[in-house]
Formats: C-alpha cells, sequence, structure tokens
C-alpha cells in the first residue's frame, strides 16, 4: 500500500495563479522521495497538499488510505519547515512534547519519549535549553525530533537544511539518513540543492514551473547505507548530472538557451 | 547567537556584572544631579535676569529642590500629626491599593477582551471602534458620576476608584491582546494545522504565549495609567485619603506651601515607576525570550 | 519561501461601488452595536428606576445638548484649541529631540531608560502646577500639561522607531556613501514614521485629557472641563453627560483625523493600531 497517493491534483491560487497541475505519484513505505525544482514550480504547495495544510483545488490525496484531512486528524505525519519553527518559550524538552500533549499523552509517557528523541538527535544534556540558545542546526535538530516524537509514518520536510552552511548541511545529511534508518518512517523531501537530493534519496521527482508539473522521476540506485564515501562514488556524480540535466529541461528558459547551441552541433 | 559552548566563567561575569551596575549608578548619580543643576541655575539664571517668559520664577513656581526634600521632614502648619512623608506615605499606599485593585480589574477585563475580539471576528467589527473612542471619553468629569453611582450600590468609594483606574488600563492591554494574537507567527499556526490542533489549543500553546510580549508592553503602558485613573478618580470624588485628595487638597494652598503639592507629586512619580519596574521584573520572570527579542 | 506562493494576497477586484459597499458592509455590526446599546439605555433606565440624575436617557441628553448646543460647541472648541495647541508643542518637541538622540545614538541609549522612566511617571499630577506657573484662565496653563503629556509617549515611540532599523538598510546606504543626513531621509524616518503615527495618536488622547484634567484644577469659564464640572456638581448631569458627549466627539474627531493623516502618509503600509 503507497503512504502518500497523488491523483491529477492541481492548485489555483485565488487571483488565478496556478501553482500545480495534474499532479501524479504514488510514494511507498519506508521510501525517502525528494521533490526537487526552480523557484515557483510548486513544491512546497505540493508538500502542504499532502500535509493538508493547504487544499487542493482539484484531485485527490491519500495518506496511509485515507484522506488527507482524515490523516492531519489522526496525526499521520510530522513535519519540519525551513526555520526550526521552534517556540521560543518552550525549552527544547518541551518544544519536542508539544505534539504528544496535543495528542494528550500523560507527562510520564512523554518524558521517556522526550528523552528517547533526544537521544536519536544526539541532544541529550540540551533539554532545558531554550531554542535561542541552539545553533540552527541544533535547532534543526530539534524540529526534527519534535516531528518524530510521536511516531509518524510519514515525514514531510520543507528545505529543512536550506538555512544551514554546507558543512552543517552535509553533516545533518548523515543524521537524517541515520535517523531514517532507525525511524523506519517515509520520507517526503523539499530541496534546491541537487547534491542534497540525489545523496538523501530513493527517488528524485523533478519539478518544473508555471504551471508546476512533475517533469521527471529518477530512481537513485546508490548503495545504502550511504556514507561520506557515497558522496564521491562515480555512480553519484552520474545522477548528479541526470538530475541537472532534468532540471534543465523542465525549464523553457533553459530550452531556449540550450537550443541554438544543439542545432550548431552537428 | 548566544551558544552554551562558550559558557564564561562565574567570577567573569560576576565582575561584568558588577562593572555594568556601577556604571548604571554612576549615570542614575550623573542624570540626577544634572536634573538638579538645570532647575536651580534655571531659576538663578531668570530670577536674576528677571525674566517672565514662559512664566515668572520665583519660589513659589519654582522651590529649591532641597525645600521640597526638607518639607517631607516637617510637621503639618497645626504643629500636631505625623510628618509630610508620613502622611503622604499613608495616601501613597491608598492611592497604590486602588490602582493596583484597579489594575488587576482592568487588564483581566482587557485581556479576556482582547482574546474575545480576535477570536470572532464580526465582535472585533462590532466592538474595536466603541474600544477605541472608549478612551476618548473624560473620565475626570464621568468620575464622580461613577462614585455616587457606586456608592448608591454600597460600593466603597475607594472601590469605586479602582472601576475608574480600571478604565484606563483596560484599553492598552485589549489592543496589545488583539495585536500580539493577530500576529502569530504563519508557519507557527501551520505546525498547529499539522498536528489537527483545536482552536483551544493553539489559542493556550500558541497564540496567547506568542503575544505576551505584547502583552507586557501594554501591561507597562497599564502600569502608570492605573495609577493616573487612581489620582483623577479621587480628585473630583472627595476621597481624601489618597494622592489624588492631597494634590487637590495641596493645590487649594499652593501660595502658602508650594513644597507640599511638588513632595506630593515626587512620591506620585516613585509610585509610577514602582509599579512600572514591577512589571518589568514579573516580565523578566515569566516572558523567556531571546535577549534581543525583548521589546 | 522562495517557492510557489503559498497564500497568495487576494487581489481586490470588482466596481469602485461594490468596494465601497463592501467597506460600508463592515461598518454594520458596529453599528448594530450602537443601536443595540442606545436601546438598553434608554429602556433599562425606565424600567429599572435608575436614578435618572444619574444616567439620563439618551434622548434626553440629547435634548438639552440641541436646547445648549451653541454653548457646549464653543466650549468644546475652546478646550479643543488648547488641547491641540499642546499636541503640537509636545510632539513637535518630542520629534526633534528624537531625531537628535538617534543622530547621537550613544547619549540616546544611556538616556533611554531615563526616558522610559519619565513615562512611567503620572504626569497628569502636575496639572494643577501648570496651573500655578501660567494664568490658569488662559489656554496657555492647558496647553502646558497637554504637551507634557504628549511628549514622553512620542519621544520614546519615536526613538524606538528610528533606531530599530535592520542593520542591513544602514549598511546598503553606507554601501551608497550616503550620509548621515540622507540615511535619516531615506531609511530611518521612514522605517519610524508607524511607531510615530501610533504615538501620534495616542497623544491626541491624552492631549484632551491634559486639557480637560488642566480645566478641572481651574480654567476658564468658557472652556468646557470648567462646564461639565460646575454642572455636575450642581447636580445639572443632564448638562454634564451632554458636556462629556462633546468632549468625546471633539476627541473623536481628532484621533480620527490623525488616523486619516496616518493612512495617507503610510499608502500600503499596514497600520500598527487597531
Amino acid at each position: 500500500m503507497s503512504v502518500v497517493e497523488i491523483k491529477d491534483v492541481g492548485k489555483t491560487f485565488e487571483g488565478g495563479t496556478t501553482a500545480l497541475e495534474g499532479i501524479e505519484l504514488a510514494i511507498g513505505e519506508r521510501e525517502f522521495v525528494s521533490l526537487i525544482g526552480p523557484s515557483g514550480c510548486g513544491k512546497s504547495t505540493l508538500l502542504r497538499i499532502v500535509g493538508d495544510l493547504i487544499r487542493p483545488t482539484a484531485g485527490t490525496v491519500r495518506v496511509n488510505g485515507k484522506p488527507a484531512p482524515q490523516a492531519r486528524a489522526d496525526r499521520d505525519y510530522g513535519i519540519v519547515f525551513q526555520d526550526a519553527v521552534l517556540y521560543d518559550w518552550r525549552t527544547v524538552a518541551r518544544n519536542i512534547s508539544l505534539p504528544l500533549e496535543l495528542a494528550r499523552w500523560n507527562r510520564r509517557r512523554r518524558t521517556g519519549r522526550v528523552q528517547e528523541m533526544l537521544r536519536l538527535v544526539e541532544l541529550g544534556g540540551f533539554e532545558s535549553h531554550y531554542p535561542w540558545q541552539l545553533s540552527g542546526g541544533m535547532q534543526q535538530r530539534v524540529s526534527i525530533a519534535r516531528a518524530l516524537s510521536f511516531d509518524p509514518a510519514l515525514l514531510l520536510m520543507d528545505e529543512p537544511f536550506g538555512a544551514l552552511d554546507e558543512m552543517t548541511r552535509e553533516r545533518m545529511n548523515l543524521e537524517l539518513l541515520r535517523i531514517w534508518e532507525a525511524s523506519g518512517s517515509t520520507i517526503v523531501f523539499v530541496t534546491h540543492s541537487i547534491a542534497e537530493a540525489v545523496f538523501l534519496s530513493t527517488r528524485v521527482v523533478v519539478m518544473s514551473p508555471r504551471p508546476g508539473r512533475i517533469s521527471d522521476v529518477i530512481e537513485i540506485d546508490l548503495q545504502q547505507p550511504r556514507t561520506a564515501a557515497t558522496r564521491e562514488e562515480p555512480r553519484f556524480f552520474e545522477l548528479v548530472t541526470r538530475v541537472r540535466e532534468a532540471l534543465h529541461l523542465g525549464s523553457d528558459l533553459d530550452r531556449k538557451l540550450a537550443a541554438p547551441a544543439a542545432e550548431a552541433q552537428p | 547567537m548566544a551558544t552554551i559552548a562558550a559558557e564564561p566563567r562565574a567570577d567573569r561575569r560576576r565582575a561584568a556584572f558588577v562593572r555594568s551596575a556601577a556604571a548604571r549608578i554612576g549615570m542614575l548619580v550623573l542624570v540626577l544631579a544634572v536634573l538638579w543643576g538645570f532647575w536651580e541655575g534655571y531659576r538663578w539664571l531668570w530670577i536674576r535676569e528677571g525674566w517672565t517668559w514662559p512664566f515668572v520664577v520665583d519660589s513659589t513656581t519654582m522651590p529649591h529642590i532641597h525645600d521640597i526634600l526638607a518639607a517631607l521632614f516637617r510637621k503639618p502648619t497645626s504643629g500636631t500629626g505625623d510628618i509630610l512623608l508620613v502622611q503622604l506615605l499613608h495616601a501613597t499606599w491608598f492611592t497604590a491599593k486602588e490602582a493596583l485593585v484597579g489594575f488587576a480589574l482592568g487588564a483581566t477585563f482587557g485581556f479576556l477582551l482582547g482574546v474575545a475580539l480576535s477570536e470572532w471576528r464580526l465582535l472585533q467589527r462590532g466592538l474595536l471602534p466603541y474600544v477605541v473612542s472608549s478612551q476618548t471619553v473624560p473620565i475626570l468629569a464621568v468620575a464622580p458620576i461613577v462614585v455616587v453611582y457606586l456608592g448608591s450600590l454600597h460600593v466603597a468609594p475607594w472601590f469605586s476608584v479602582a472601576v475608574i483606574a480600571s478604565y484606563l488600563t483596560f484599553f492598552p492591554v485589549t489592543i496589545n491582546t488583539l495585536r500580539g494574537l493577530q500576529s502569530t507567527d504563519r508557519r507557527a499556526l501551520e505546525l498547529m494545522r499539522s498536528y489537527a490542533a483545536g482552536r483551544v489549543s493553539v489559542l493556550w500553546k500558541l497564540r496567547i504565549p506568542a503575544a505576551l510580549p505584547y502583552i507586557f508592553s501594554a501591561l507597562k503602558v497599564s502600569a502608570t495609567a492605573s495609577i493616573v485613573g487612581a489620582i483623577i478618580g479621587e480628585a473630583p470624588s472627595s476621597i481624601q485619603e489618597g494622592l489624588g485628595g492631597f494634590i487637590v487638597n495641596f493645590n487649594q494652598y499652593y501660595s502658602l506651601n508650594p513644597e507640599n503639592l511638588w513632595a506630593t507629586n515626587l512620591m506620585a512619580a516613585l509610585l509610577g515607576i514602582a509599579f512600572f519596574v514591577a512589571v518589568v521584573i514579573v516580565e523578566t520572570i515569566v516572558v523567556r525570550r531571546a535577549p534581543e527579542n525583548v521589546a | 519561501m522562495t517557492t510557489a506562493p503559498v497564500a497568495v494576497q487576494p487581489i481586490p477586484r470588482g466596481t469602485l461601488a461594490g468596494r465601497v459597499g463592501r467597506r460600508a458592509l463592515d461598518w454594520v455590526p458596529a453599528l448594530v452595536v450602537l443601536v443595540l446599546v442606545f436601546l438598553i439605555w434608554q429602556e433599562s433606565i425606565a424600567v429599572f428606576h435608575i436614578k435618572k440624575f444619574l444616567a439620563p436617557q439618551p434622548t434626553a441628553i440629547a435634548s438639552t445638548f440641541w436646547t445648549n448646543r451653541h454653548e457646549l460647541i464653543s466650549a468644546g472648541w475652546f478646550t479643543f484649541q488648547e488641547a491641540l495647541g499642546g499636541f503640537a508643542i509636545g510632539c513637535g518637541l518630542a520629534l526633534v529631540v528624537a531625531l537628535v538622540l538617534a543622530r547621537w545614538r550613544g547619549v540616546g541609549r544611556a538616556l533611554m531608560p531615563y526616558m522610559i522612566a519619565a513615562n512611567a511617571i503620572p504626569i497628569i499630577a502636575f496639572a494643577p502646577i501648570m496651573n500655578a506657573w501660567f494664568d490658569p484662565f488662559s489656554k496657555g496653563s492647558k496647553m502646558a500639561i497637554a504637551a507634557v503629556l504628549c511628549f514622553f509617549p512620542v519621544l520614546v515611540n519615536t526613538l524606538r522607531g528610528l533606531t530599530s532599523v535592520r542593520p542591513q538598510s544602514i549598511e546598503l546606504m553606507r554601501s551608497y556613501a550616503a550620509g548621515e543626513l540622507e540615511t535619516f531621509r531615506r531609511v530611518r524616518i521612514p522605517t519610524a514614521l508607524p511607531f510615530i503615527f501610533t504615538s501620534l495618536k495616542i497623544a491626541t488622547v491624552l492631549a484632551m485629557i491634559g486639557a480637560i484634567v488642566g480645566e478641572y484644577f481651574g480654567g476658564a469659564f468658557t472652556a468646557l472641563g470648567v462646564l461639565i464640572d460646575s454642572r455636575s456638581t450642581t447636580f445639572q448631569f443632564k448638562e454634564a453627560w451632554a458636556g462629556i458627549g462633546v468632549a468625546c466627539a471633539y476627541g473623536i474627531a481628532f484621533y480620527l483625523a490623525l488616523a486619516l493623516l496616518e493612512r495617507l502618509t503610510l499608502r500600503g503600509v499596514p497600520s500598527t493600531d487597531d
């Protein structure tokens, strides 16, 4: 059974902008799917539609076999934004336990789970710090711990590492893969970075703008588990090149720029 | 961004604290000295030159600062009773009590109204214009009517004054609560939505905590407003025990003893600052926020 | 957010008449409340025998206003002039001082706690002293108290606005080799404008309070505050209430005038208040 099933989804905003059109995508259990595309291709919008944070104007979305609103009500997914969106007035531990409070877990169960999550994201000992006392990477780890705390089958991530520096970002990528292994969840991941998408994913979904469409889906057959060395394999570079070409093909501007050059070649 | 990695050593921190405290006290002394110098210098120059613009300077209009301070330790002209300072402390306590009760009433009502206005848009449309225009009502003129009316319901006069004080207190709290509740970060709201959180949870766990800095900046304004309300509530209502009563009284004998009115106003000023500082202290305890986010 | 707009501002559509109609519709709930309050006030006095002298029926107040309209409106105008004069002096001085303190920020930062403390003082207590300094029967004494009341909130807010500019904006101006004056004109003052208008709107209310409280401690017989006070101490509550109504009307008009000025000045910038 698919964890996410998107059928002919479209979204037109008030005022007439068509953000998405004819999106078809099925995501299976334990998959790691990246949505990649230039600004304005609607990848964040698609992620939000899966999470029922906004409603599509056409088509249907099913999560865990249920309509998206039902899945949200059943708390079937966790979400991580580009900014950590931690509550300034709550400590790290209380930020992680927020969804558990909303799900009416009792205090003992909450404390146990928060400790477990802190270990998972390697932030043990930081539970009584406030978010503003942590670095950007640590904040984002708290945000991931919060998203995973209630054991959702699905993790939605909207450019979670976009605001981090390159080195932190690569470390966070490895960290995320470890967490993915350990938690056994399915991940839908929005990113700008081709290398990040290839390194992390089992499948990369390439999107193109105006209106937002899926222009290509690329299987990433790199060996699991991936390590820092994966980034240096020839196959990694091949796949990066494939995704890059798919991205450029999807862009009207690039097509126009590329066209005369292609003709000139014999 | 303060990271915990580089925790300064306790003794270094203490030294820095002592240094900054010393600098602050030094600054306070300097500012008070400059103000004193200004006052006495202005007096001296205007009297020597005989200038009458913008007003005639003499010992009635601008008594010496040391005379005002000395007046605090003088017994009343009748010769019996406590020195002025003791009388004023009683009056200050009386007014503080009215203001405190008025502040509590007004802040509670203002907060609840702010929450209601933000939760129900129709209510906001219907009431907000009147919330704003309520503050143009000259409360001083209404005060005696309120005191007489509540008196006819067997309400103690000091409590009527508290009600008047609450009228000036609630407004900033309502406006800032509303503004704070409406300015919640959009993604923080999306997060709550992703948890399928109910309206009450969103309000309680997100909107209200996020609005706290706004609410506290209103409470700081309201702290003073409650004292203003208490003073101008007492003045026309023939309530003698508080600072407002003292001001009315001493105003009548201003040409005889101008120092008394100045001394009373000094107490009123100190009371205002004390209320303000009290709110600031509660704020630093309640609102745990990044230092740069504290307005 | 770098991807597709997640929430697009709805573009205002429809004809001008339609838009005006919708704006008028926004005011319907407020009107309903107004009518309801007057009805309840009118009827509850009749039904519950609330002491008529304390809260006369709105219709009685209205008819009293009508018979005394010339006296009331001119008394209100007298008081309004005091408030306006004090407002102009206090706000003008506050703006100048704020600009100076924002130019020499070290001084401004050092003095900020004292200005905040001054803002916490119930300055209204000084109203009688202003009457001792200036002729209590002149407008000047009321302008003085109104000016002092307006001064500190405007000063604190303006200074906060002038200094809450994003550092990048200042760096950008530096990169253009813009002088201090240019930086004020292009960055600091525009950033501060919403703060300034918020405080000016507060100051309109304070100026009216200052004028009326000042009049309570002695003022010309042609002043509204004196009129209300003398009527209510002689138990002419209908006249007192009519006077209160006039004071409200002037206060609301003053506030709305500033709100309108704000709207015209800050086109496109959302109001920071109500």
